[in-house]
């Protein structure tokens, strides 16, 4: 029989648990919830927009009453839990009924605080927590003109907007003598309050409340220096604090919260807590992302596959009123280690402040234009070096250069019909109505159910400001450490380091090591395990052949109609007439339906059967063709112009050079593609600055350059150094692709990787520490003796022959036969 | 084992052997290919090499778990059912599988509950 899982509290941070167990383990509880309100599960965050109108109750239902009864789940509206029964696991309801449990989950949220000042209970004096105090604001508004909100934070401010939508005449009174203190610096406070009083909000600033005066109803407010105000209305949105009564009288450890170990259990190990009653390593939360963490967490030890650890959160904030943008992250004061990097456009409305230490951000207050604010997120959340992005940094990710990501990702205004994801053909209107009606939180879930930002990823910020835009607030942006896929908890860093660590020299080492969740991995992390071990250990590391992508097991790459391309190498763009002719020859014999010149200057044949690979390697290893890896993380072409020994321009023989790159680099495996060329002068014939790794010839040597990309998103390379001799400029090689190998993440192009990492972690390990350049390219070179067989003349001569031909043919006659 | 057939539907198609573990083979018939997976528990199973998707060749995925993932634009499709994993919909035919002694052998009637047929 299935063990019993008891959940208090029907809110956020619980339910979610639940949707995160039932995905792991459907089987493994019978479910009882037991909720205060009588409800299904809502969102709480979107009450905010209920109060102003934009949206109706039924709109911000999660799960209804259906999903509970759909996932056998039982469900106690209206019914509160009263005392939790440890001895006897068991937990008893205000109307005297008894649910016994063998795990309790409690996930009881939190209580507004009530300002202890006389009349505080007077009929008018309210809170905004729950549906039922909407209802109560909405009706207030029909009847009544004047409201007064107690207290000028985020809740308060999303409270006033609302009454005020409802048609009241709103005065927000509060403590400080500026707005959101605890999201905003004064100067972004101060537009925020001109802002909100040009639209028609009042204001009391440094005002204490001293007393609520009414006789049946609250009629007046008074302050502290004796004034009074009107009130028909008073909201109390001062604060918040973790709903722990139940479980301090039941004798669990509390502090301000509920205290939880990393995988969310309390001090009774039978006993876990979830959501804003928890008090997690001295913190307290009070928006839904790192609750979600949790339920994440939460669910994973539930399920008794334990291994993920909750490990706290970073958090961001935006204020959900409609026309103003504002976001906060992080330590937006800073101090004396910290400096300051300031925007502030006045007349546009736009002030961005980024608080910075030791090159890293620590905390982002935006005003007015808060399109960026997810990249500020992840640059802090990444902790990423940002001395090479310093100088536009608070001009925008758009100024960088992010071609096709400025201006037009003003995702709000875009009309339903814009096109957001060009690979999928998937429309903004789709996204929102996928988001709404499937109750999306997450990126994963869009991709999942829309597909948009899941192939070429080049629209994942756009998707993540309609998902933020149509949800509301905090959706559940990214995890504090981005785990590899669905099957681990670790990131890619902590399995690279773990594989050296522990010499792991197999995909199936890895897993077992490193607990994975599921029996063997999935497309996602399978090939960048095998990576990671063939790179660590070279000569010893077992290259998984099932571990890796049909291209690179096939050495061919798969077409729409199953069938192959096959390119093979032009060594730096060159070939011969023996070359073209047993291309002709192969092309003639095999039928090859078309032959292509590429953009990467060489020559592919196109709609090849899978089954006549080996003899075409065969016929093309012949005239000396070999595999061009056109299909593998590894290092593709070299591109190169004609050079100093025919272009009257030409400054060095940026040819031969390129033909000794490639004949040195050839064969090696890389977190993602790799391609390099060699221009013979500044002219840049052979568009060396949209490579990974590109050399300009010049008079005095060759400058080289690094981190460019052509394709989804073009990025120019940057200047790496100038060398003087061919010799240099292959070491340098060697110890560039190396040091990509080392350390990006797999499936992680240059260009990001460096941005990630940032030019001067570059230039440190390559161009100012000789001693670690030479050893980075010693160790590429050592790598390359294991890696340089060419894949094609091995199968020609039989390896693999499983993958190229069908266990048994089968017709009519042959159906009996063996 | 000389006996080829266990009864009118079982096809012998070769060993268990020459699949490789998490990875696949194809039977070619007149009417297009089965792909016959091996787990990594070795169990064995039979699909229309044909993605509910976009068509793609289901044998040339990557096996994990009781799943493929389908080479062309990674839909995961379940071994056993041949059902695309939700959120994605449609599904592959499946056919039966027996393995004795290390010999596979298949059927070429599709199981029931999908509409694709081979
Ligand atoms: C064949 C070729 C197009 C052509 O007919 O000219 C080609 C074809 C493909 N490219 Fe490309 N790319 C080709 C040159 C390029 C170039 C130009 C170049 O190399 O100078 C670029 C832009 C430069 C760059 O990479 O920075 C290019 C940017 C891409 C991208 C975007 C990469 C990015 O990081 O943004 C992809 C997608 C990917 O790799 O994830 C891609 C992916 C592909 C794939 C592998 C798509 C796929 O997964 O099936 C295509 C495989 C075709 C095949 O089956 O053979 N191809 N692709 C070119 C082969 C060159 C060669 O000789 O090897
Ligand atoms: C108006 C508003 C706007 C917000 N906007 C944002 C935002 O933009 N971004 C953001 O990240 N966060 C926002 N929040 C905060 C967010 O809603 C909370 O962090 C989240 O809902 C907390 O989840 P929880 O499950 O811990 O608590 P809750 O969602 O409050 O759930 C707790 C549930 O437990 C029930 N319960 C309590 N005790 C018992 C008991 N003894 N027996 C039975 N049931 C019990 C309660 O009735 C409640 O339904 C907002 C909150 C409000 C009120
Ligand atoms: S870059 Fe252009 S001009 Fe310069 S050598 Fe090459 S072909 Fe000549
Ligand atoms: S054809 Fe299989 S996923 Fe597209």
């Amino acid at each position: 029989m299935a063990e019993k899982l008891v959940v208090i509290g029907n809110g956020m941070a619980g339910i979610r648990t639940i949707e995160e167990l039932l995905k792991l383990a459907p089987e493994a509880y019978d479910i009882t919830v037991f909720g205060a309100e009588p409800y299904g599960n809502y969102n709480r965050i979107m009450l905010s927009p209920v109060l102003a109108g934009e949206k109706t109750i039924d709109d911000i239902m999660l799960n209804d009453l259906q999903w509970y009864q759909d996932n056998n789940i039982k469900l106690h509206t209206g019914k509160q839990v009263t005392h939790i029964d440890r001895n006897n696991r068991k937990v008893v309801t205000d109307d005297g009924l008894e649910e016994s449990y063998d795990r309790l989950l409690i996930a009881t949220g939190s209580n507004p605080f009530i300002i202890p000042v006389p009349g505080n209970d007077l009929p008018g004096v309210i809170t905004f927590r729950d549906i039922h105090d909407v209802d109560q604001m909405l009706s207030a508004s029909k009847e009544f003109k004047h409201a007064v909100v107690i207290g000028g934070g985020l809740l308060g401010l999303e409270a006033a907007n609302g009454l005020m939508q409802q048609g009241m005449s709103v005065t927000v009174v509060h403590l400080m003598d500026t707005l959101m203190e605890r999201q905003l610096d004064p100067p972004a406070a101060k537009m925020l309050q001109k802002n909100l009083e040009n639209r028609g909000m009042h204001f009391l600033m440094q005002a204490q409340t001293e007393a609520i005066i009414g006789k049946d109803r609250v009629e007046k407010v008074r302050f502290k220096d004796g004034t009074e105000i009107y009130a028909d209305l008073v909201v109390m949105a001062v604060g918040i604090r973790p709903n722990v009564e139940l479980a301090k009288e039941a004798g669990i450890h509390c502090e301000s919260g509920i205290i939880v170990n990393d995988t969310l259990q309390t001090f009774d190990p039978k006993i876990y807590a979830v959501g804003e009653c928890v008090q997690h390593r001295g913190m307290n939360y009070g928006l839904v992302a790192p609750l979600f963490e949790m339920a994440r967490v939460c669910a994973n030890h539930l399920a008794l596959h334990g291994i993920g650890r909750y490990e706290g959160s970073v958090t961001s904030t935006k204020l959900k009123v409609t026309g103003i943008d504002l976001f906060s992250a992080g330590d937006f004061t800073g101090d004396e280690q910290t400096e300051e990097l300031v925007f502030q456009d006045a007349a546009r409305g736009v002030y961005r402040k980024l608080i910075v230490q030791d090159n890293r951000i620590k905390g982002a207050v935006m005003y007015g234009d808060t399109l960026d604010g997810p990249w500020y997120f992840d640059l802090m959340r990444d902790e990423t070096d940002i001395s090479d992005l310093r100088e536009n940094i608070l001009f925008g990710q758009a100024h960088l250069g992010d071609s096709g990501h400025g201006e037009e990702s003003r995702v709000a205004a875009m009309p339903d019909t814009a096109e957001i994801c060009g690979c999928n053909g998937v429309c903004k209107g789709e996204i929102v109505k996928a988001i709404s009606e499937k109750k999306l939180f997450t990126l994963e879930d869009v991709r999942a159910h829309t597909k948009a930002s899941s192939s070429c990823g080049s629209c994942t910020g756009l998707v993540e400001d309609i998902l933020a835009s149509t949800v509301g607030g905090n959706y559940s942006q990214a995890p504090h450490q981005k785990p590899m896929c669905g099957c681990t908890e670790h990131t890619h860093d902590e399995v690279r380091n773990v594989i050296k660590e522990h010499e792991l020299k197999s995909v199936r080492a890895v897993m077992d090591f490193m607990e994975w969740d599921t029996d063997d991995g999935c497309s996602k992390c399978r090939p960048a395990l095998n990576f990671y071990v063939i790179c660590q250990w070279p000569a010893e590391g077992l290259d998984d052949y099932q571990s890796r992508f049909i291209n690179e097991r096939a050495h061919a790459n798969i077409q729409k109609d199953g069938t192959y391309s096959v390119i093979p190498r032009m060594w730096g763009g060159h070939t011969t007439p023996d070359e073209l002719r047993a291309i002709a020859e192969v092309a003639d014999k095999f039928k090859v339906e078309t032959v292509h010149i590429t953009g990467g200057q060489r020559i592919a044949m196109y709609g090849l059967k899978k089954h006549e690979l080996p003899l075409i390697w065969k016929d093309l290893n012949k005239a000396g063709l070999v595999s061009g890896h056109a299909y593998g993380k590894a290092l593709r072409t070299v591109k190169t112009c004609v050079g100093k020994e025919w272009c009257r321009f030409g400054t060095q023989d940026s040819t031969y050079l390129g033909i000794e790159l490639e004949k040195m680099t050839w064969g090696s495996w890389t977190p993602h593609k790799f391609k390099m060329a060699v221009s013979g002068c500044p002219r840049n014939c052979a568009e060396a600055t949209i490579k990974d790794f590109g050399v300009v010839c010049v008079d005095s040597g060759y400058e080289l350059h690094v981190g460019g990309n052509g394709g989804v998103k073009v990025r120019a390379t940057d200047f790496l150094c100038h060398v003087k001799s061919e010799q240099e400029a292959l070491e340098y090689t060697a110890a560039f692709m190396q040091l990509y190998r080392e350390k990006a993440h797999y499936m992680e192009r240059t260009a990001p990787w460096l941005e990630r990492v940032g030019l001067t972690y570059v230039k440190e390990q390559i161009v100012e520490n000789t001693e670690n350049r030479k050893q980075l390219a010693e160790r590429f070179l050592y790598s390359q003796k294991f890696m340089q067989n060419d894949p094609w003349q091995e199968r020609a001569e039989g390896m693999d022959a499983h993958e190229f031909n069908p266990i048994i043919k089968l017709d009519d006659s042959m159906k009996r036969a063996s | 084992m000389s006996a080829v057939m266990k009864d009118n539907d079982w096809i012998r198609i070769g060993m268990l052997d020459e699949i490789p573990r998490l990875g696949a083979r194809v039977v070619e018939t007149e009417k297009g290919n089965i792909a016959v997976f091996r787990t990594a528990t070795d169990a064995v199973f039979a699909l229309h090499d044909k993605c509910p998707h976009k068509g793609g060749p289901l044998s040339q995925g990557i096996v994990h778990g009781d799943r493929v993932a389908c080479p062309l634009h990674d839909w995961k499709i379940q071994l056993e059912t041949g059902l695309a994993v939700a959120p994605d919909e449609g599904c592959a035919a499946s056919f039966p599988i027996r393995i004795e002694e290390g010999i596979i052998y298949l059927s070429l009637v599709p199981n029931e509950g999908c509409p694709d047929t081979v």
